[in-house]
């Protein structure tokens, strides 16, 4: 993948040593990679399936910070856009959220040092996602431990004001083009989440759920239960497990 | 106000399933993070079935496509797409290339399709 050159501070520089200006860095870190322009992209599709669904500008702009995470928002729309019960959207997106988690866990013992309390992470906690915490793994080493939490309130209020002027411009772009490129805008979503998934896969259970999720879907969706994508979800991400269970033991 | 956000029950709709649901799972990683193994077979498996729920949702916008992307046939819905996915391989998983490609060839089929 293209990287623009990091242009980060040495480690011992006298930049790093207001937190004000660690932020600013985090502000300006957005350039540094292409996954910003992946991102635009998914919240110009956000924004534009949130139009077609008939959701107000605010109500997505809302969701967009609040949320702040693509996949949810995407089920969140799809979902309730296309007549399911609030419960059901509900537990459609909160299973979707589990992978939070494991980046959540992984990524916040980078930030502490002996003097961090947990309410210093609040906001940073939120920001993450999976755009946030692979930039997270790929900066932190250029950033000094105790300004890593100022870095990353920078780059999460960076990346996130990026997606709310995407998510408008989607928005606006579905209410005013012609039907043609609305459709083309709609068609990033997809796209930019499939690439996005494949590029993530780390091991053969992940491919599999990935396969399988593409192709039960549309069996499930014959019998129009309201939760289909929960049914072909497990079900799906089950048997890859198990493939990758049985590898193992072999 | 109203006209902008839209009701409050469409921003409490947002709050319950959309904000509470991943706001969860951020938090519980803040407060009990400490003692998962990123490896363990739990997360292994929560990570599979995160990712097929995800692929069902790609799944869901390409068979039952919403607004305009309704005017677009099935077929050429698919093969952009699958062309999207065959110049990310070529390209060493480039997602900026694949995007590019997918689109391109939707655009193009469409266009030649008059």
């Amino acid at each position: 993948m293209v990287r623009w050159p990091l242009a980060l501070p040495p480690l011992d520089s006298t930049s790093w040593q207001s937190p004000l200006r660690a932020f600013a860095w985090g502000v300006r870190s957005v350039a540094s990679t292409v996954l910003t322009l992946v991102l635009f992209a998914t919240y110009l599709g956000i924004g534009a399936l949130a139009h077609d669904s008939h959701f107000s500008l605010g109500w997505v702009l809302t969701s967009t910070a609040l949320v702040w995470a693509g996949p949810a928002q995407i089920i969140l729309i799809s979902t309730l856009g296309s007549g399911a019960t609030v419960v059901q959207a509900a537990i459609a997106v909160t299973v979707s959220a589990i992978r939070l988690f494991p980046m959540v866990v992984s990524v916040l013992p980078m930030m502490r040092t002996p003097q961090t309390k947990r309410r210093h992470l609040v906001l940073a906690t939120h920001f993450i996602a999976v755009t946030l915490w692979v930039e997270c793994f790929r900066l932190f080493p250029h950033v000094p431990r105790e300004r890593r939490i100022a870095f990353t309130h920078g780059l999460g209020s960076g990346l996130c004001a990026v997606c709310l002027v995407a998510t408008t411009l989607g928005y606006g772009l579905a209410a005013n083009l012609p039907p043609l490129l609305g459709a083309a805008i709609l068609l990033l979503t997809p796209l930019a989440f499939l690439l996005s998934t494949a590029r993530n896969c780390r091991q053969l259970s992940d491919v599999l759920a990935l396969v399988l999720g593409l192709a039960l879907f549309p069996l499930v969706s014959l019998l129009q239960t309201g939760v289909d994508i929960l049914i072909s979800g497990i079900s799906a991400g089950t048997i890859a497990y198990g493939v990758h269970r049985w590898r193992e033991r072999r | 106000m109203s006209d902008f956000i839209g009701d409050w029950h469409a921003l409490l709709v947002l709050v319950v399933a959309g904000f509470l649901p991943n706001e969860v799972w951020r938090m519980l990683g803040l407060w009990f993070g400490g003692g998962v193994d990123e490896g363990s077979e739990l997360l292994v498996w929560v990570r599979a079935v995160a990712t097929a729920i995800l692929a069902g949702v790609i799944a869901q916008i390409l068979v039952l496509p919403p607004g305009s992307l309704a005017s677009i046939p099935d077929w050429l819905r698919y093969g952009a797409v699958a062309a999207g996915f065959a110049v990310f391989m070529l390209t060493r998983r480039s997602i900026f290339a694949g995007v590019v490609g997918g689109e391109a060839v939707m655009l193009g089929g469409k266009w030649w399709l008059g």
